[in-house]
C-alpha cells in the first residue's frame, strides 16, 4: 500500500500552501479527522493553480500532492477525465490492475491502486479530489452560470 | 518473558478465545489491542449463543409452550446475573437495551417527557463533561435543543483529568441531570465519582454514569457509586453485540415515563389509551435481544469465574508496564494520564507528526490491531489540539509480550516514516 512514490509525495508535497484562487472549499473526513482547505484558480477553462493546506495521513496528503501535479495546467474537461479515472481506480476494491492506458492518464496516481483494497483508506485518497471537484463547480459555476445550468 | 505482579494466567485464559489464535498477513500472530472498541468473545459465550438458538429459541413472555418458557427463563436469568454482577438492589432495576448509546438516550428521553420534579425545560440545566463519548454528548444536545435547557460541561486539565475546580458553578440549583463517564474511552482517565455525586445530591440533580469502559474491567457496584442511573454495553465485556444495560433506581423507573411504545411494555391496551407494565418491561418495547441477553449472562458468568478484582489487578499491571514502555518510544506522547493511577487500560498517544492512520496501518501489517481516529470523543482531540490519536487498549487476556510487540511495532513505524 505504501508505495515509494506515495511516501515521496507525502514527505515532499508538490504545490502545498494556499495561494490566490477563484473558489475555496474545506473538506473533512469525519471518521479520521483528515482535513483539507483547497483553492482553484482558473484562466478560462484552464486550471492555473490548485493550492491547498491540510492535515492528515500520508495517503490523503500524498494524494493532494499528486492531484496538484496532474491537474495544474490542464483544461477542465481533461481534468475531469483524470478525476473520473482516479475515482474508478479507487472504487475498484483492488480489482483494477492499472494498464498502460490508465498509467498514461494517472501517472504517479496509479501508485494508489493498492489503497483501493482498504475501504477505510479510500476516503483518505479521495479527499482532495472531492474537494477539487467541489471547488471547480463553485469557481466555474460563478463565472459561467449559464454553462453550468445546461450541464 | 516479563513477569509482573498481579497478572492472570493468560496462557489458560487465551485458550478460551478462539479469535486470539488468528494468524494474519502471512504468518503474523494477531496482537489484539482494540479492546476498548470491543472485546473478543470466549468459547463459553459462543456456546451459550449456539445452544440458545439450537435448543431453546422462542419469543419471551408470550407462549405457554416449553421452548417459550425456557427462552423466558434464560432471558430473565440473564437479568438476574447482571443484577448480581453490578450489585443492584433489585433485578427489576436492570433494563436491557441494545447498547450503551441506547441506554443513555433512554434516560435523556425519559427526562424529556417527564413531569415535575424531573422535567427538563428552558429554566433548567444539563451537565456533562468534555471527555464524554459522543453517545453521552449528542443525546443531551438533542434534549437541550428540544427543551431549551442549558447544556454545561466540565473542562479538562492538561494532564487528562476532569477540571472540577469550578464544580459549584457548573452544578447548580438549576441542574436536573449530571451525566459523566466513569472511565474515559480515549484518555483512560478514571473519574472521581464521589465529588460529583455529592455536589449533584446537594442540589437535587440526578446522576447518570456511563460505565461502558468500567463494567468490563473492574468490580462495578451501583449502590456504592450512589448514582441514579448506570449505563454500559455487553460487547466490550466478552458478550455479544446488540445488548446493553441501563440500571436505574426503582422509584425513578416507576415515576418516569416510557420512551418506546409497543409489545411487552404494556399492561392493557385499548384504542384510546394504554397502561404500562412495571419496570423493567415498561422500558423494553418489542421483542428484546434474547440471544444477546443470554450471551451477556454467559459473559458475566465467565468474568465472575475469574473475578473482577483479579481482572482489575491484571489490567493495572499491564497498563503500568505499557505506560512505562510506551514512554521509552522517542516522540511518543501519551494523551491522558501518564501514570497507571486512577486509570483504565486504554492508552491514547501521538507519535511525532506521523498521522495515526499511518501508525495504525503499519501496525496492522505486523498483525497488531489498534484503534486510530478521534474515538467518538472529538472534543477531547480539539481540547488537546490534535487531529486524532492511536489507541492501544488491553483486557484480561493481554500479555506483557503484546505490549513489547506494540513497542517494537512503533519503532518500525518510526523507521518507515522517518
Amino acid at each position: 500500500m505504501y508505495q515509494e512514490v506515495i511516501l515521496d509525495h507525502y514527505k515532499h508535497p508538490h504545490g502545498r500552501g494556499l495561494r490566490d484562487g477563484d473558489a475555496e472549499v474545506h473538506h473533512v473526513n469525519p471518521t479520521c479527522g483528515d482535513e483539507i482547505t483547497l483553492r482553484v484558480k482558473y484562466e478560462g477553462t484552464r486550471i492555473a493553480d490548485v493550492s491547498y493546506e491540510g492535515q492528515g495521513c500520508s495517503i490523503s496528503q500524498a494524494s493532494a500532492s499528486v492531484l496538484n501535479d496532474l491537474l495544474v495546467g490542464k483544461d477542465v474537461t481533461e481534468a475531469q477525465r483524470i478525476q473520473g479515472t482516479f475515482l474508478e481506480l479507487m472504487q475498484s476494491k483492488g480489482r483494477i490492475e492499472p494498464d498502460d492506458a490508465m498509467e498514461e492518464i494517472l501517472e504517479d496516481a496509479v501508485a494508489f491502486a493498492g489503497v483501493s483494497k482498504y475501504p477505510a483508506r479510500v476516503k483518505c485518497a479521495l479527499l482532495s479530489w472531492m474537494a477539487w471537484k467541489d471547488a471547480t463547480a463553485q469557481a466555474l459555476g460563478e463565472s459561467e452560470p449559464a454553462e453550468r445550468k445546461s450541464a | 518473558m516479563t513477569q509482573l505482579p498481579g497478572l492472570l494466567d493468560t496462557e489458560a485464559i487465551r485458550k478460551d478465545f478462539p479469535a486470539l489464535d488468528r494468524v494474519l498477513h502471512d504468518g503474523k500472530k494477531l496482537v489484539y489491542l482494540d479492546n476498548a472498541a470491543t472485546s473478543q468473545k470466549p468459547r463459553q459465550v459462543l456456546d451459550a449463543l449456539t445452544e440458545y438458538y439450537e435448543r431453546h429459541n422462542a419469543n419471551v413472555h408470550r407462549g405457554v409452550h416449553v421452548l417459550a418458557e425456557e427462552a423466558t427463563a434464560l432471558y430473565e436469568g440473564a437479568r438476574d446475573k447482571v443484577a448480581e454482577f453490578i450489585n443492584a438492589p433489585s433485578r427489576d432495576e436492570v433494563i436491557f437495551t441494545k447498547n450503551a448509546s441506547e441506554s443513555l438516550n433512554l434516560v435523556a428521553n425519559m427526562l424529556g417527557w417527564a413531569d415535575e420534579p424531573y422535567k427538563v425545560d428552558h429554566e433548567t440545566e444539563i451537565v456533562i463533561t468534555e471527555m464524554e463519548h459522543h453517545s453521552n454528548i449528542v443525546p443531551w444536545q438533542l434534549l437541550s435543543q428540544r427543551t431549551g435547557a442549558k447544556l454545561k460541561w466540565f473542562g479538562l486539565t492538561d494532564d487528562g483529568r476532569l477540571d472540577l475546580s469550578n464544580i459549584d458553578e457548573v452544578i447548580t440549583e438549576k441542574t436536573k441531570i449530571v451525566s459523566f463517564v466513569l472511565v474515559s474511552n480515549i484518555l483512560g482517565t478514571h473519574n472521581p465519582v464521589e465529588a460529583i455525586v455529592r455536589r449533584a445530591q446537594e442540589v437535587g440533580a440526578l446522576v447518570l454514569i456511563d460505565a461502558s469502559q468500567a463494567a468490563p474491567h473492574m468490580p462495578l457496584d451501583v449502590q456504592a457509586l450512589q448514582a441514579d442511573f448506570v449505563a454500559f454495553t455487553g460487547h466490550k465485556m466478552c458478550g455479544p453485540t446488540g445488548i446493553g444495560v441501563l440500571w436505574g433506581r426503582q422509584e425513578l423507573l416507576e415515576d418516569l415515563p416510557p420512551f418506546l411504545g409497543g409489545g411487552e411494555m404494556i399492561e392493557t391496551v385499548s384504542m384510546s389509551s394504554s397502561t404500562y407494565a412495571p419496570a423493567p418491561h415498561k422500558f423494553e418495547a418489542g421483542t428484546p435481544p434474547i440471544a444477546q441477553a443470554v450471551g451477556l449472562g454467559a459473559a458475566v458468568d465467565y468474568l465472575q469465574s475469574i473475578g473482577m478484582e483479579k481482572v482489575q489487578a491484571h489490567e493495572h499491571a499491564i497498563t503500568s508496564y505499557a505506560v512505562k514502555r510506551l514512554l521509552e518510544v522517542p516522540d511518543l506522547k501519551i494523551i491522558g494520564p501518564v501514570t497507571a493511577e486512577d486509570r483504565g487500560a486504554a492508552i491514547s498517544f501521538t507519535l511525532g507528526d506521523i498521522h495515526p492512520h499511518d501508525v495504525g496501518q503499519v501496525l496492522d501489517e505486523q498483525g497488531i490491531a489498534v484503534r486510530v481516529g478521534h474515538h467518538c470523543a472529538r472534543p477531547v482531540c480539539l481540547r488537546y489540539g490534535i487531529p486524532a490519536t492511536t489507541r492501544a487498549s488491553f483486557y484480561l487476556y493481554s500479555t506483557p509480550a503484546e505490549v513489547d510487540a506494540l513497542v517494537e511495532g512503533l519503532e518500525h513505524v518510526r523507521n518507515f516514516f522517518g
